[in-house]
């Protein structure tokens, strides 16, 4: 083994972008379908399929320049100066691999941003179709399509909305670290994400999987080749999830500044840190269950094929295994956000936080031990019931922990009512809502009347939506002034919230009425003495869909068409991401600062800034 | 009370939340009890639903009007008054409200818990008693011949379902298959569910029966109707393209007298397609399983 003398200066001189990906990806997806069709046990091209998208991805990745870094060090060659922050200004570096984690959180926030909204003219569509109770404005097997689509892009979203912009941005910055442990990792989960919308979107072009994003065998063996764009995504999001995981935890145990104890910690990066926990755990369940839905699809296996010995209780446990988890990897970092936020505006140290803590790792424990109340009746034996009851139950006394923090940092508090606040009080309402309905559904008696009914789909919207997307809303308008430089229109916002909090809860509340009246969820038809419900719920979610409307406008207005820079500091608050500079400097910190208190010391005499910075400081926090 | 050292600032703020939430306690716990839920009492099963439903509704009120009062009254009362920012008192915690309050939820969910497993171990109300499928060598698939039933004081009843429709098998009554499920008042029915191809879910909702129907698996539930009257009858597992339209509303609960009449008439009627039915057996495989486009 000769090792050489010295670094060839020879380069790949291919220009890497998205671009690139794109053009890659193509003659990808056709070489795979080849393949696939070539050495396919079944006629029905569902291996060729499978291969053309998961080519289609790797040509995508490789062109867009993943395949640099390795190739350059097998060869020799000197290594592409991917961090130089000269190179990496203009909007050109968020259509490249960039492994600076600011610029992988705004491309994260679009992207996702941009999938919202198809996910969102899902929703209308869906629910433009129940105006009537027959199937005639929607086609009931396009109805179900959509389902799918929706319920799966949404879960695409909702996995990542929090986790890749406002984690991948901020987790350095509160820390006190200059990058991410592994920023290549860190690129790689949010590359993904655009190819796993796209093969998702590609489901239209096969009609469509009649599933939902629950993808119960055998239905989902019997599906067209659309299935396989859910087999794929899914995968692909689970990638995302894994890989983004371990690059969380590596950072936050790792690259914390001296000083920045594990009490000193802020909220929100517990919250990151114990979803992240989830997802490492979590994701490779369900990627392994893909793995045997593809092969059952192509190569003629039957795990979940009751005719050929399997049995579909295996894809229900193992999904559930993921899927149950899968919703506190949405709210980890929404609870994480609200504890955040709130002690800042409410001027006071967060009330318990020690508890708090053990509140967001009781959650993230027992989510592993509750799956098994989505098979409530599905004939699993009737003895595991009485312990699956108990264990879902017992998650809302973790739950319970932080709404008592919140409530105690609000108790007596100089409450400065800023829209994030407004954001974060209607997360309290709203997930409370969600979290008593959770009640009905884990007693068994109940839950088989309430089990796969209009009364579940209200009760995950209101803990989802009414819960994920509110704080993702109150961590927008708190942290976009930093990330994006500017501030969003505190009167829109006002508008904003009202709004959407009244049109979200006018669509989601009268859905538990819908539930408890016999309406199943995922149907085109049903009951029409419920028409009148269905069109209230109808009319409300346009004006819930206006809301969001009015979201994205505040946020193009504000980002792009005024000129109000936002203050380094505008809400005054104490922790460590406030003290840098606003546009943030490519290195975060001029030197790694010194952390010397804790985030939300208000009011204490004698408080100490957070951290000792050296260089230049941004405006200092109260207290 | 020694631990709970309640200081002079908080006092005139804890009497007022108490006062309200009392008072908002009442009359929410008094609304709810105005409230009748669903399924109703078409059946044993199903009143004891809609008790266990108005029985959380009772205790979830309370704690749904403590939380949102104090997010409300933090809302009115703890507001800034003053135009420049100013910092609150700095309280970091207090260990005796952080017990006290883990302490209430724990008893609270812990009372649910117990209460759910009485009401699931209870005979009476032993519902959705799914013992799963036997295994596939016990019974194999249409050739089996599990008759089951004949003489038990139970109505043997076999929901099959298939895309996109159920039908029913009476056990005691040669395994007549029926398009509509009839059940006699006041008898206890064993209600066999299984699936020919792929997973439904059997909701006879004023019976306050749900139960999925799995292929190779016989999913036990038992009912005792006590009301005569229809009832609906939908699938509640997304099956495919008529998923939306798998529904009945021509479930009747009749008289023993009038069931004998009606289980007569069937047996009747479908006696030439009786031959051509697979004998009655825990459940059945359809052979091939088709790939629908």
């Amino acid at each position: 083994m000769v090792v050489p003398e010295r670094v060839s200066e020879r380069r790949l001189s291919i220009p890497n972008n998205a671009i690139t990906g794109i053009l890659f990806a193509i003659p990808g997806y056709f070489a795979g379908v080849w393949l696939g069709t070539l050495f396919g046990l079944n006629d029905d091209q569902n291996t060729g399929v499978i291969l053309g998208y998961i080519f289609a991805t790797v040509a995508f990745l490789a062109g867009v320049g993943f395949l640099n870094y390795p190739f350059e060090r097998l060869f020799g060659w000197r290594v592409s100066p991917l961090t130089d922050p000269d190179e990496n200004r203009g909007v050109g570096r968020f259509f490249r691999l960039s492994l600076d984690h600011k610029v992988i959180g705004l491309q994260y926030l679009v992207t996702i941003l941009i999938m919202l909204l198809f996910g969102g003219i899902g929703a209308m569509m869906i629910r433009t179709s129940l105006l009537v109770p027959d199937s005639s404005i929607t086609p009931s097997g396009n109805y179900i399509s959509l389902i799918g689509l929706h319920s799966v892009m949404m879960i695409f979203i909702t996995s990542a909305v929090i986790v890749g912009p406002f984690g991948n941005y901020l987790v350095p910055l509160m820390i006190g670290a200059r990058r991410m442990a592994f920023p290549r990792l860190e690129a790689l989960s949010f590359w993904v994400v655009p190819p796993a919308a796209v093969i998702l979107a590609a489901a239209t072009f096969w009609g469509g999987f009649p599933t939902g994003w629950t993808g119960y065998p055998p239905l989902s063996e019997q599906a067209s080749q659309a299935m396989d764009s859910y087999i794929v995504g899914f995968a692909l999001i689970a990638v995302a999830l894994v890989t983004s995981a371990i690059n969380m935890l590596a950072t936050i145990i790792g690259l914390r500044a001296p000083g920045m104890t594990w009490t000193r910690l802020p909220m929100f990066v517990w919250g990151i840190f114990t979803t992240s926990i989830l997802g490492l755990l979590a994701a490779p369940v369900l990627a392994a269950a893909l793995f045997m839905l593809t092969l059952d699809r192509t190569t003629q296996t039957s795990f979940f094929l009751a005719s050929n010995g399997g049995s579909n209780y295996l894809w229900e446990n193992l999904f559930w295994f993921f899927g149950h988890p899968e919703v506190y990897i949405f709210i980890l970092p929404a609870f994480g956000i609200i504890m955040e936020i709130v002690p800042h505006f409410a001027r006071k140290p967060l009330w318990g936080y020690r508890t708090g803590v053990v509140g967001l790792f009781g959650v993230m424990l027992l989510s592993f031990f509750v799956w098994q109340h989505h098979l409530f009746v599905s004939g699993i034996a009737p003895v595991l019931r009485p312990f699956y009851m108990l264990s879902t139950e017992l998650i809302s006394i973790p739950t319970g922990i932080i709404f008592l923090v919140t409530l105690g940092t609000l108790w007596r508090a100089r409450v400065w009512f800023t829209v994030p606040m407004l954001f974060c009080m209607g997360f309290l309402f709203n997930f409370l809502i969600g979290g008593v309905s959770g009640v009905y559904l884990s007693d068994v008696p109940t839950d088989v009347t309430l089990h796969g009914s209009y009364f579940s789909m209200a009760h995950f919207h209101y803990t989802i939506m009414g819960g994920e997307i509110f704080a993702l809303m109150a961590a927008a308008y708190y942290w976009l002034p930093k990330m994006t430089g500017k501030m969003l229109s505190p009167t829109i916002g006002r508008i904003h919230f009202w709004w959407m909090f009244i049109a979200f809860n006018s669509t989601f509340f009268p859905l538990f009425i819908v539930g408890l009246l016999n309406m199943p969820r995922r149907v085109s038809s049903y009951d029409p003495a419920l028409v009148g419900l269905n069109r209230w719920v109808t009319i409300s979610a346009y004006f819930l869909f206006g809301s969001m409307v009015l979201f994205a406008a505040n946020l193009i207005y504000s980002w792009f068409f005024v000129a109000r820079p936002a203050l380094a500091n505008p809400w005054h608050a104490r922790s460590l991401e406030w003290q840098v500079p606003t546009p943030v400097p490519a290195r975060n910190f001029e030197r790694v600062p010194l952390v010397v208190a804790g985030p939300y010391d208000y009011g204490i005499p004698n408080a100490r800034p957070v951290a000792d910075l050296g260089g230049v400081v941004g405006a200092t926090g109260g207290g | 009370m020694g631990v709970f050292r309640i200081e002079e600032a908080d006092r005139p703020h804890l009497l007022r939340l108490l006062i309200i939430w009392v008072v908002l306690s009442i009359v929410g716990i008094l609304a709810a009890l105005q409230i009748h839920y669903p399924p109703y009492d078409q059946s044993v099963q199903g009143l004891d639903q809609s008790r266990t439903l108005a029985l959380l509704t009772v205790l979830a009120t309370p704690v749904f009007i403590g939380v949102v009062i104090m997010v409300l009254y933090s809302a009115i009362y703890f507001r800034r008054t003053t135009t420049e920012l100013v910092d609150g008192p700095p309280m970091l915690g207090n260990t005796p409200v952080q017990i006290a309050w883990i302490a209430i939820s724990a008893v609270l969910v812990l009372f649910l818990a117990v209460f759910g497993i009485v009401t699931l171990a209870s005979s009476n109300v032993a519902q959705a008693v799914g013992t799963p499928g036997r295994s596939i060598g016990q019974s194999g698939g249409q050739t089996g011949s599990g008759t089951i039933g004949g003489t038990g004081p139970e109505l043997q009843v076999q929901v099959v379902a298939q895309q996109w429709y159920f039908t029913y098998r009476y056990a005691d009554y040669g395994g007549v298959e029926t398009t509509h499920l009839y059940l006699p008042v006041d008898r206890p029915v064993e209600l066999h569910v299984t699936s020919l191809d792929i997973i439904h879910s059997f909701w006879a909702y004023q019976l306050g029966v749900k139960a999925d129907a799995n292929p190779g698996v016989d999913n036990i539930f038992h009912v005792t109707a006590q009301k005569t009257g229809s009832f609906q009858v939908r699938c509640a597992e997304l099956c495919g393209l008529w998923h939306g339209h798998m529904a009945d509303s021509e479930g009747q609960v009749v008289s023993q007298s009038e069931f004998d009449t009606w289980i007569a008439q069937q047996q009747k009627d479908y006696e030439v397609i009786s031959k051509a039915v697979p004998s009655y057996a825990p459940f059945y495989f359809p052979e091939p399983l088709l790939k629908a486009g």
